[in-house]
């Protein structure tokens, strides 16, 4: 007899590529392990001046005045900004730079309040000094009169009659139509499928429950930063961390009413984002900055900066009822979800309301979003941003079905589980998907089958769904005479993405992934390319990447039937090398003949710019055990294993780094995470110490099952990797608590608080 | 404006001496005035380990020490951890188990491991979560940083065997 020994990062392969599927050392490692990769913060130039930005201390206030006069008198300071700096806006200007449409005048407002501060940390007026010490000491000088308003703060206030208005002429959009009602409620949308009531007539059993979750933070460990240089030409330079360059050049161009040519962003290394990192905050400030003073102006948040003054992930209030035949058929589901936009409209409850019961196969559903405009920061785009708030619930109501039904939990989200054709409710027919094979992993895995050892414990699963997306990405490639190629692309690199989209191009060229050079160019050095997110890059520059090496292996095959005299059609690629299909003395590899371009006619430069629309979804599972400590409420993580249909893993280690990261966020948002807000509006818990995220001590080993179920719309068959992995662990850690304690938390997070707390309500 | 003070110091073993006013952090002296920028700056308060160091042979956030009390002491950053041409066995061993992403962490959980090493060459995953508690890396969820310490603690014990 055999036993093979315990794999804790699994790959079930499904089809092997010489380059693709294998974990070469990334290119930009060595520079990031010596300290040697320079960061958005780490910019330094000629005559660099330091900008710090006041912020509001009020949640909600009118601004009467600002005088900046005794700040200006500090030796040392040489320009301060208002919203006054920035060009005015007509309202209804629309604009769009691919993560939805947003008012212009609010994405100004949103960088330099102009009439009221929405916000505690809404930014109202910024210095350029000498240095860091200086600049902040001005910003204290500058005396702002305010005139304080009530806040409100969560979704449900915002929506009651007579609550305080966030904006005065923001009028609520019901089911795509415009009316003249004045309210936070800035749109409410409905998605319906088949017949609710017949549905749940139809079912024996039907669960219905409320919950609530708190705002969170995406808490990168790299605060913003931003240079900019307004040069004496007119032009204007950007040094930041972003997802997205061509996204800030953009953004600035609309903010700052200058064309797009006139901007030239450079994306520095960036020190992690998961979404945050995509809108501007700082950049057009140092901009305005730079143009007063004719100098580079670099402005770096604090901590409490971001936390404040930076999208975070909204508060909601969801709603989920479900409806089932004893069979476990499910027959009918309905969701209430209401998320908090921040200060302008924009939540992510429309991804809510496509990842709500993607998961499921249901023929009666409908869903109803709501987008409600709070006093806090305007939200940002959060790893599956509005998934997990959504997942939260359903998992849970799916989980309690489970449990009344006496079904496995597994068996029940396999019996109703959406496959290839299923409708959603929010209109696509889903492709190929990996639903099935997901939960079949789980449940063949021997975590499932494990025995739970040991009083307070308690296992829990659930499953999520993301839809991932494709946008635009440019890549160029160009052959050097030593058989290596310089491959150039726009995608920020936040986890290993120069090797995923390096691998694919070696691939195709038949050449070690060691011999791409990739690099991140500026918006001035490469075509359009969307921002690092929605778990597109891998996917969709590795696509462009895949696309230039195509172009390079067309143009390399003329070149030998150049150098052969024969017809190119006669000539073909296979393992790196070029053969003649007729002649078989005619070969000659790809290095060999890399040597002879400049010879035979000149270099090779490959090119590609795409736009995929087949972005297959991804889905994720967890299966969690928990220990409960009965005294305190604490919930210790005992085993975690995460289970995620990528399509194909191009780099297995970074795919598991994803799995794991997004589990581990996800574990944060369960057990600690929140804004703790107080009755103003202020948050309280602005320092890494009081934002109680994850360390290594509160968590345990990770295991991850890669499943490989390939994207039709790939040509390797990647779908991404990046986000669905965070929406799962929020619900199976609840539903584990309910396996180890009997009690239903309907509330993040699930500290130890809430936990004592509903073992309360539950004894009353 | 207050005067600068003068300090003497040994970084990466070399003698280096600078000008820093009283309210300056060690860590914006290593990055603004000396130009080390691979000490990275998470929250300035401590409690993110992003800017770890080695002073006078303990781990320090360097965010919360005053410049000034550098004076005479002997400070080894992310860049004084090679060797020379070649990546020391924790830079190869992170590497090699893609125990970074975004890699604005890594600088800070390298010298930690290096300082954990030194003094516990063959730690338990529970003392290398305990020891790297204060460094906070939200890309990886840790696992691919434990295995790469428990990797390097092989390689580094093989070496010396
Ligand atoms: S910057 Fe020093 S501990 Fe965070
Ligand atoms: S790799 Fe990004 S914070 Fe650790």
């Amino acid at each position: 007899m055999t036993t093979t020994a315990y794999e804790p990062n699994m790959v079930l392969v499904n089809e092997t590529f010489d380059v693709v599927g294998t974990r070469p050392i990334r290119h930009d490692g060595a520079d990031k392990v010596t300290g040697r990769a320079l960061y958005g913060a780490d910019f330094d130039t000629a005559g660099l001046l330091h900008g710090k930005i006041l912020r509001s201390p009020h949640a909600h206030a009118r601004i009467k005045s600002i005088d900046t006069s005794k700040a200006e008198a500090l030796p040392g300071v040489l320009a301060i900004v208002t919203a006054k700096d920035l060009p005015t806006t007509k309202a209804g200007v629309i604009v769009d730079f691919g993560e939805g449409n947003m008012e212009l005048k609010y994405l100004r407002d949103n960088i330099l309040a102009s009439d009221k501060a929405l916000y505690k940390g809404h930014a109202i007026a910024a210095v350029a000094a000498s240095s860091p010490h200086v600049a902040e000491e001005a910003a204290a000088l500058i005396d702002v009169q305010y005139e304080v308003l009530e806040p409100v703060l969560t979704a449900p206030e915002g929506m009651k009659e007579g609550a305080p208005l966030v904006h005065e002429d923001l009028k609520t959009e019901e089911l795509g139509e415009k009316t003249d009602k004045s309210s936070n409620l800035a749109s409410h949308f409905r998605h319906t499928k088949g017949d609710l009531d017949q549905g749940f007539q139809e079912a024996d059993i039907v669960v219905e429950r409320e919950f609530n979750t708190v705002t969170v933070h995406q808490g990168y460990i790299e605060p913003h930063p931003a240079t900019a240089l307004w040069n004496q030409d007119g032009r204007l330079h950007i040094w930041c961390s972003t997802q997205g360059a061509f996204v800030v050049r953009d953004s600035c161009a609309q903010i700052l009413d200058i064309p797009v040519s006139q901007i030239r962003v450079v994306p520095m290394e960036i020190g992690g984002g998961f979404g945050g990192k995509i809108n501007v905050y700082l950049e057009p400030v140092a901009a305005l900055l730079s143009k007063k003073t004719g100098h580079a102006v670099k402005i770096v948040m604090s901590r409490a900066d971001c936390f404040e003054g930076t999208g975070p992930t909204p508060g909601s209030y969801v709603k989920v009822k479900i409806g089932a035949k004893n069979d476990g058929t499910i027959t009918a589901a309905h969701a209430y979800l209401a998320y908090e936009a921040g200060a302008y409209p924009g939540s992510p409850v429309g991804a809510g309301g496509m990842c709500v019961f993607s998961a499921y196969d249901i023929d009666n559903v409908v869903i109803d979003g709501y987008d409600v405009v709070v006093n806090k920061p305007k939200t940002a785009a959060y790893r599956a941003p509005g998934a997990p708030n959504a997942a939260f619930a359903t998992e849970q109501v799916v989980d309690e079905l489970a449990n009344k039904l006496g079904m496995d939990p597994i068996d029940l989200r396999l019996k109703n589980a959406a496959k290839e054709g299923t409708r959603r409710a929010d209109g696509p027919v889903f492709p190929r998907i990996g639903c099935v094979e997901v939960l079949e992993a789980m449940k063949s895995h021997p975590h499932y089958s494990a025995p739970l050892e040991g009083p307070n414990r308690g296992r829990g699963v659930s499953i999520g769904f993301w839809f991932n997306i494709g946008l635009a990405s440019s890549c160029s490639i160009s052959v050097n005479d030593d058989g290596t190629i310089n491959l150039v692309e726009g995608s920020t690199d936040i986890g290993g993405t120069r090797a995923s989209i390096a691998m694919q191009a070696a691939e195709v060229l038949g050449i070690a992934a060691e011999d791409v050079r990739p690099s991140v160019a500026d918006t001035d050095s490469v075509g359009y390319t969307a921002v690092t997110g929605g778990s597109r890059t891998t996917f969709a520059t590795g696509w462009a990447a895949y696309e230039a090496a195509q172009d390079v292996k067309r143009q390399m095959i003329e070149r030998a039937a150049t150098v052969w005299e024969v017809d190119a059609d006669s000539v073909e690629f296979d393992k790196g090398a070029f053969k003649s299909k007729t002649d078989p003395e005619l070969s000659m590899s790809f290095k060999d003949l890399a040597g002879r371009l400049s010879s035979t006619g000149g270099p090779i430069v490959g090119r590609a710019a795409v736009n995929p629309q087949g972005a297959g979804g991804s889905f994720a599972g967890n299966i969690v055990d928990v220990e409960v400590d009965p005294e305190t409420g604490k919930v210790e993580v005992l085993r975690f294993t995460a289970v995620q249909d990528v399509g194909k893993a191009i780099h297995p280690s970074y795919v598991e780094g994803q799995m794991q990261g997004g589990s581990a966020q996800g574990i944060g948002w369960a057990l600690n995470e929140e804004y703790y807000m107080g009755e103003q509006g202020q948050m309280t818990n602005t320092s890494l110490l009081d934002y109680r995220m994850p360390t290594s001590l509160d968590l345990p080993m990770i295991d991850t099952v890669i499943v490989e179920v390939a994207n039709p719309g790939h040509p390797f068959g990647v779908r991404g990797v990046g986000e669905a992995n965070i929406i799962p662990p929020t619900p199976a850690i609840a539903n584990a608590i309910h396996s180890a304690t009997g009690l239903r938390l309907e509330r993040l997070p699930m500290n130890p608080g809430a936990v004592t707390e509903a073992g309360w309500k539950q004894r009353k | 404006m207050p005067g600068k003070t003068y300090v003497q110091a040994t970084i990466n073993g070399e003698h280096t001496d600078f000008l820093c006013e009283p309210r300056q952090s060690l860590l914006e002296v290593l990055r603004d005035v000396i130009g080390l920028t691979g000490t990275k700056e998470g929250c300035n308060d401590g409690n993110c380990g992003a800017c770890t160091i080695i002073l006078d042979g303990r781990i320090v956030t360097p965010c919360l020490v005053l410049a000034v009390e550098a004076e005479g002491k002997e400070m080894t950053t992310i860049e004084g951890i090679a060797n020379g041409s070649t990546l020391h066995p924790i830079q190869q061993s992170f590497l090699e188990n893609a125990a970074l992403q975004c890699g604005i962490c890594t600088p800070g959980f390298i010298v930690a491991t290096k300082a954990l090493l030194d003094e516990n060459p063959n730690p338990t995953e529970y003392e290398i979560r305990f020891w790297l508690a204060n460094n906070l890396c939200r890309c990886t969820g840790y696992d691919k940083i434990i295995r790469a310490v428990q990797d390097a603690a092989t390689t580094m014990q093989e070496a010396k065997a």
